[in-house]
C-alpha cells in the first residue's frame, strides 16, 4: 500500500499561513494514498504562480513549466508515457488566462489527464492584481477604478467546451476535497478541478467565510446525475448566492485522447525502437525515384 | 551545333492552372532519363490567380542551383510572357496556345522562336474523345504543353507517358489517364514533326542509376524518421508545413506521431513534453511561429530537455513575403529567448545536407541535453534536385542518446537521482520519469541538481556554469565549414545553408573565367566553427560574404565571435534565390573590377 509519508517533500512550502494551497497538497497527497498510487507512477506538471510550486513541496516526478503552459507539456508527456498518471497543477490567471487557449483545445482532445486550477480569483505572486475569474468591480494595483472585465465562468467554459468530466470543490472542505480529487484522477479522460482557494493575503472579497456562506455539497442534492447535460448546464451558471461543488457534469464514453492514437497501440511511444528496419528504409528511397 | 542535356525549361501561369504539378512531372520525366536536374518552384500565397513558376535545369553534371537564362518558355498564360520573355536566350522558344494574344515580333526581335500549336483544342479534342467532361478536359492544356516541350528536345515519349500513368495512380487504363498520355503524345507528335529540327537544345537519356528527386523539406523528415524521431507536433505555416505533411504521410509506416496543434506555442511544449518522457520529438515551423515558439526554446534548454526545431525561413519582417526565401533569421535564432544557454544551429546547404541535419540533429540534442535548429528557407523547402541515393547515408549519424540512464543503471542506483547534477562536463545523466529508482524534477525556474527552484547565488553560478560547459562541448559536434577550391585564393565567397548551391556554380562559373576562387561554406553555424574561419578568413585576400538578407548576418556573427570584419558584401532580399549567374557578376563587377 501506498503511504504518505513517501510523497512528503524535503521543502517547506512558501505560501502565505492560511493559504489554501496547504489543504490542496494534503488533500493531492490523500487522494494518491487512497488510489494506491506510488511517487514515481505520478507526473505532476505546472505552470507559474504561487499554486504552481506545489510539484517542489510533494516527492513525485515534476515539471514546472511555464507561465500559462502546463497543459501542452502535460499532454506531450502523457502522449510520451501513456503509463504516467498526469496531473496538471495550475492558478485561475496561469489556468484560464493566459493558458485560456491551451485549456480550450486540450478539452477538445480528451487526454487522460487531471487539470486542478486552484482558482483564488486574483494574481497573488505578482502581489494582487486582478485574474479571469476576478469579479467585476475587483480593484486592485492595475485597476484602481475596479475591472471593467466580467468574470470568467469557468465551469460553464468547460461544459460548453467539451470537457469530459468538471467538478469544483472547496479548499475549505478538505474531505470533500480529497474525494472530488479522486473522483477527477480515475475519471478517464481530461478532468477539470476547479478549486476555490481562497488568496488569505490580496483577495478580501472573496474569503473562507464568504464561501463557506455559499457552497452547497451537488452529491447531497437528491437526484442530481453528472451526466445530464441540461441539469449540468444549470448549475455551471449558479454563483453569488449558491455556489455547488462537487462533480458537476461527467461523460464517462468518450475516446481518450492517447487511445485514438494509432502509433500507441504497441504500448507508450517512448519505449519503441530508434530503429527503422533498413528495407523500410531503402523502400522510402524508392518512393522518390 | 547541338547543345546535349544542358538547358533549362520555365513554365507559368495562374495558380489553378497546374502548373506545379506538371512542372515536377516533367522534372521527374526528365529525371528518370539520367540526366541531372534541379527544379525551382515559384509560388504566390494564394489559392487561385497570381503568377506562378515552375524553373528546370537540367544538366550533365550534378548542378545545385537554377540559372538566369530560359531556353524554352511555356507560359499557360499571358503574364507569363510579360514576366520572363526577356530571360529566354536568343535562339530560344516560347511554346504557346495558339490563340494567346501575344505578337509573334516580340519573341522574333530577341532572336527567340514562337512555337504556336492549338493546345487546348487538342486537350478538348482527346478529352471529348474519351468522354471528360469539356472543363476537365480543357485542364489538360497544361499537358499538351509538355508535349510540345517535350517534342522539341527529343525526350523519348515513354518517360512522359510513364510519369502521367504514375501521376494519375500508377495503373494504365484510368480514363484521366490515358486522356493525358493521349494529349502529350498528339502534341509530342506534332511538334517533333514541325519544331524539333530547328531546335538545337536535347536531351539524350544517359545510362544511369536510378535518382531520387526531392526537397529538402523531404529530406529533412526523412533523415529524422531515419534517426527514430516519433513525434512532430505543428502549427501549419509556409514554407515549413512540407515537413510535417511528408510525416504524416508516412506516419504509420514509420511509426511516427503527428500532432497539429492550436498555435505554434502547444506545438513546441508538447514536443518538450514528449521529449521529456523519452520521445525523440520535434517541430516545424518559420519565423513567425518561432516569434511565438521563442519563451519555450528557454524551457527546453532550462530543463534540458532534448528538443529539435526545424525553421524554413521566409522573408520578414512580420507576415512578410509568405511564399518568399529570405536567410534573415539567423541571428534571432542564436540569440532567441532570454538569458544565456547553449543551443546549436545546424544550416545545410544542400538536400544531402538537410537528410544528414535531420539525423544529426537528434543526436546532438541529446547528447548535450538543449535545443538544436535546422536552419533552413524557402528555397531549400521546395526546391527539388536529382540525387544518387547512396548520398543518403543511413550509417553516416549512428544513433547516440548521449548519457540517457538504462533500466538496468536506474536499478543500480542507491542514491536520490539528480536531473541536474553537477559534473566535469555539464551533462547530468538523464533519466525518465517512471522508474521507481529516479523520481525526476525539473523546473524553469533555476534550481538546485535536485530540481528544485533556489534563487542562491551558488547554485545558480553553479547550474549556468554545469549548463554553458555543454556548449563548450558540443563544439565537438560541430562540423568545420566546407572549403571547396584552393585552399588560397584572390577571392573567397562565404555563405551558410541554401546559398551553398548558388556560390558553387559561381564559383565554377569564375574559375572556367581563369579567375582564382574559393568558397567557404557553412553547414553549422552555432556555435560557430571558430579555429578554421580565423585560419581561413584571417588569411583572405578578398573574402566576400553572399547571403539572402539585408544585413550579412553571417557577417556579424563571424565579426562578433572572431573580429573578423568581411568588407565584401553581395546581399539580396528580393525574397528571390540567388542565381550562380547573378553572384558571378557581382564579383565581377562589385569586386574584381574595384581592386
Amino acid at each position: 500500500m501506498s503511504d504518505a509519508k513517501l510523497f512528503r517533500g524535503e521543502e517547506k512550502p512558501t505560501w502565505c499561513p492560511g493559504c489554501g494551497d496547504f489543504g490542496i497538497l494534503a488533500s493531492l497527497t490523500q487522494a494518491f494514498v487512497g488510489l494506491d498510487l506510488y511517487p514515481h507512477q505520478v507526473c505532476l506538471v505546472s505552470g507559474i504562480g504561487c499554486g504552481s510550486k506545489l510539484p517542489y513541496y510533494m516527492k513525485a516526478n515534476g515539471y514546472d513549466s511555464l507561465h500559462g503552459r502546463a497543459l501542452p507539456v502535460a499532454t506531450g508527456i502523457k502522449l510520451g508515457n501513456h503509463d504516467l498518471k498526469v496531473i496538471v497543477i495550475s492558478g485561475d490567471g496561469d489556468g484560464y488566462g493566459i493558458g485560456g487557449n491551451h485549456f480550450i483545445h486540450t478539452m477538445r482532445r480528451n487526454p487522460d489527464m487531471t487539470h486542478i486550477v486552484e482558482n483564488n480569483q486574483v494574481y497573488g505572486l505578482t502581489k494582487g492584481q486582478y485574474s479571469p475569474t476576478s469579479p467585476k468591480g475587483y480593484i486592485g494595483s492595475t485597476s484602481p477604478e475596479g475591472a471593467i472585465e466580467v468574470m470568467t465562468n469557468p465551469i460553464a467554459m468547460a461544459v460548453a467546451g467539451g470537457a469530459t468530466f468538471v467538478a469544483r470543490a472547496f479548499a475549505g472542505d478538505p474531505k470533500h476535497l480529497t474525494q472530488i480529487i479522486m473522483k477527477a484522477i480515475q475519471h478517464k479522460g481530461y478532468s477539470l478541478l476547479d478549486i476555490l482557494q481562497p488568496c488569505v493575503t490580496y483577495n478580501k472579497i472573496n474569503t473562507y467565510d464568504w464561501y463557506k456562506e455559499r457552497v452547497y455539497k451537488l452529491d447531497a442534492e437528491e437526484g442530481y446525475d453528472p451526466s445530464n447535460y441540461a441539469a449540468a448546464w444549470d448549475r455551471a451558471k449558479e454563483w453569488e448566492e449558491r455556489i455547488p461543488i462537487g462533480v458537476i457534469y461527467q461523460e464517462e464514453s468518450r475516446p481518450t485522447y492517447e487511445e485514438q492514437v494509432s502509433q500507441l497501440k504497441d504500448g507508450p511511444l517512448y519505449r519503441q525502437s530508434l530503429y527503422q528496419d533498413r528495407e523500410l528504409l531503402e523502400s522510402v528511397k524508392r518512393e522518390f525515384m | 551545333m547541338v547543345v546535349v542535356n544542358n538547358l533549362t525549361f520555365k513554365m507559368g501561369g495562374e495558380a489553378g492552372q497546374g502548373v506545379e504539378s506538371s512542372g515536377a512531372g516533367f522534372t521527374r520525366a526528365i529525371s528518370r532519363a539520367g540526366v541531372y536536374v534541379y527544379g525551382l518552384q515559384d509560388y504566390m500565397s494564394r489559392i487561385r490567380g497570381g503568377h506562378n513558376f515552375f524553373q528546370i535545369r537540367v544538366s550533365d553534371r550534378d548542378i545545385q542551383a537554377t540559372e538566369s537564362a530560359v531556353h524554352v518558355l511555356l507560359p499557360l498564360d499571358v503574364d507569363t510572357v510579360n514576366e520572363h520573355l526577356h530571360e529566354v536566350v536568343p535562339g530560344g522558344v516560347v511554346i504557346m496556345d495558339a490563340p494567346m494574344k501575344v505578337e509573334d515580333a516580340r519573341l522574333t526581335d530577341r532572336g527567340v522562336k514562337p512555337i504556336r500549336l492549338p493546345l487546348t483544342e487538342i486537350a478538348q479534342r482527346e478529352g471529348a474523345e474519351r468522354g471528360l467532361p469539356a472543363t476537365t478536359a480543357k485542364l489538360m492544356m497544361n499537358t499538351a504543353s509538355i508535349g510540345v516541350a517535350a517534342g522539341i528536345i527529343e525526350l523519348p515519349f515513354e518517360y512522359i507517358e510513364q510519369v502521367i500513368i504514375d501521376n494519375f495512380g500508377g495503373k494504365k487504363g484510368s480514363k484521366i489517364a490515358e486522356a493525358n498520355v493521349a494529349v502529350a503524345r498528339a502534341a509530342y507528335d506534332e511538334s517533333q514533326r514541325e519544331f524539333a529540327a530547328d531546335f538545337e537544345y536535347k536531351i539524350r537519356p544517359l545510362e544511369a542509376k536510378p535518382r531520387m528527386l526531392l526537397n529538402g523539406n523531404q529530406a529533412i523528415a526523412f533523415g529524422a524518421a531515419a534517426a527514430g524521431c516519433r513525434w512532430i507536433s505543428m502549427y501549419p505555416m509556409t514554407p515549413a508545413t512540407s515537413i510535417s505533411e511528408w510525416l504524416a504521410s508516412h506516419s504509420k509506416k514509420l511509426g511516427v506521431v503527428v500532432k497539429q496543434c492550436e498555435d505554434e506555442i502547444t506545438a513546441i511544449l508538447m514536443a518538450i513534453g514528449a521529449a521529456h518522457s523519452g520521445v525523440r520529438a520535434m517541430t516545424a515551423t518559420s519565423g513567425g511561429g518561432f516569434s511565438l515558439m521563442v519563451e519555450a526554446v528557454g524551457l527546453s534548454a532550462m530543463t534540458e530537455t532534448p528538443l529539435v526545431i526545424a525553421i524554413a525561413q521566409r522573408g520578414g519582417p512580420s507576415t512578410g513575403l509568405p511564399t518568399r526565401t529570405e536567410q534573415s533569421d539567423l541571428q534571432f535564432v542564436i540569440h532567441a529567448s532570454q538569458g544565456e544557454f547553449p543551443r546549436v544551429v545546424l544550416a545545410p546547404g544542400t538536400i544531402e545536407e538537410c537528410f544528414l541535419a535531420g539525423q544529426r540533429a537528434f543526436n546532438i540534442a541529446e547528447k548535450y541535453q538543449c535545443p538544436v535548429f535546422i536552419l533552413t528557407d524557402m528555397n531549400q523547402s521546395t526546391a527539388v534536385r536529382a540525387i544518387d541515393p547512396e548520398r543518403f547515408d543511413f550509417d553516416a549519424a549512428p544513433i547516440d542518446r548521449g548519457e540517457l540512464l538504462t533500466n538496468e543503471q536506474l536499478d543500480a542506483l542507491t542514491e536520490p537521482y539528480l536531473r541536474h547534477k553537477l559534473t566535469e562536463s555539464g551533462i547530468s545523466p538523464r533519466a525518465l520519469p517512471g522508474h521507481e529508482k529516479a523520481i525526476v524534477l525539473t523546473t524553469s525556474d533555476e534550481h538546485y541538481e535536485n530540481g528544485q527552484a533556489v534563487e542562491d547565488p551558488e547554485p545558480r553560478i553553479a547550474q549556468m556554469d554545469k549548463r554553458m560547459r555543454k556548449l563548450d562541448l558540443a563544439a565537438q559536434d560541430i562540423r568545420e565549414p566546407l572549403l571547396e577550391g584552393p585552399e588560397q585564393a584572390d577571392v573567397t565567397l562565404v555563405g551558410w545553408g541554401t546559398t551553398y548551391g548558388p556560390i558553387h556554380e559561381a564559383r565554377v562559373l569564375l574559375e572556367a573565367e581563369g579567375l582564382s576562387v574559393n568558397h567557404l561554406h557553412y553547414h553549422d553555424v552555432w556555435p560557430l566553427p571558430k579555429a578554421r574561419t580565423e585560419k581561413v578568413l584571417g588569411s583572405a585576400r578578398r573574402a566576400v560574404i553572399v547571403e539572402n538578407n539585408y544585413t550579412g548576418q553571417l557577417a556579424l556573427v563571424i565579426r562578433m565571435v572572431t573580429g573578423i570584419d568581411i568588407p565584401h558584401k553581395v546581399l539580396k532580399y528580393d525574397g528571390r534565390p540567388f542565381t550562380g549567374d547573378q553572384i558571378a557578376q557581382k564579383v565581377r563587377e562589385g569586386v574584381i573590377a574595384h581592386v
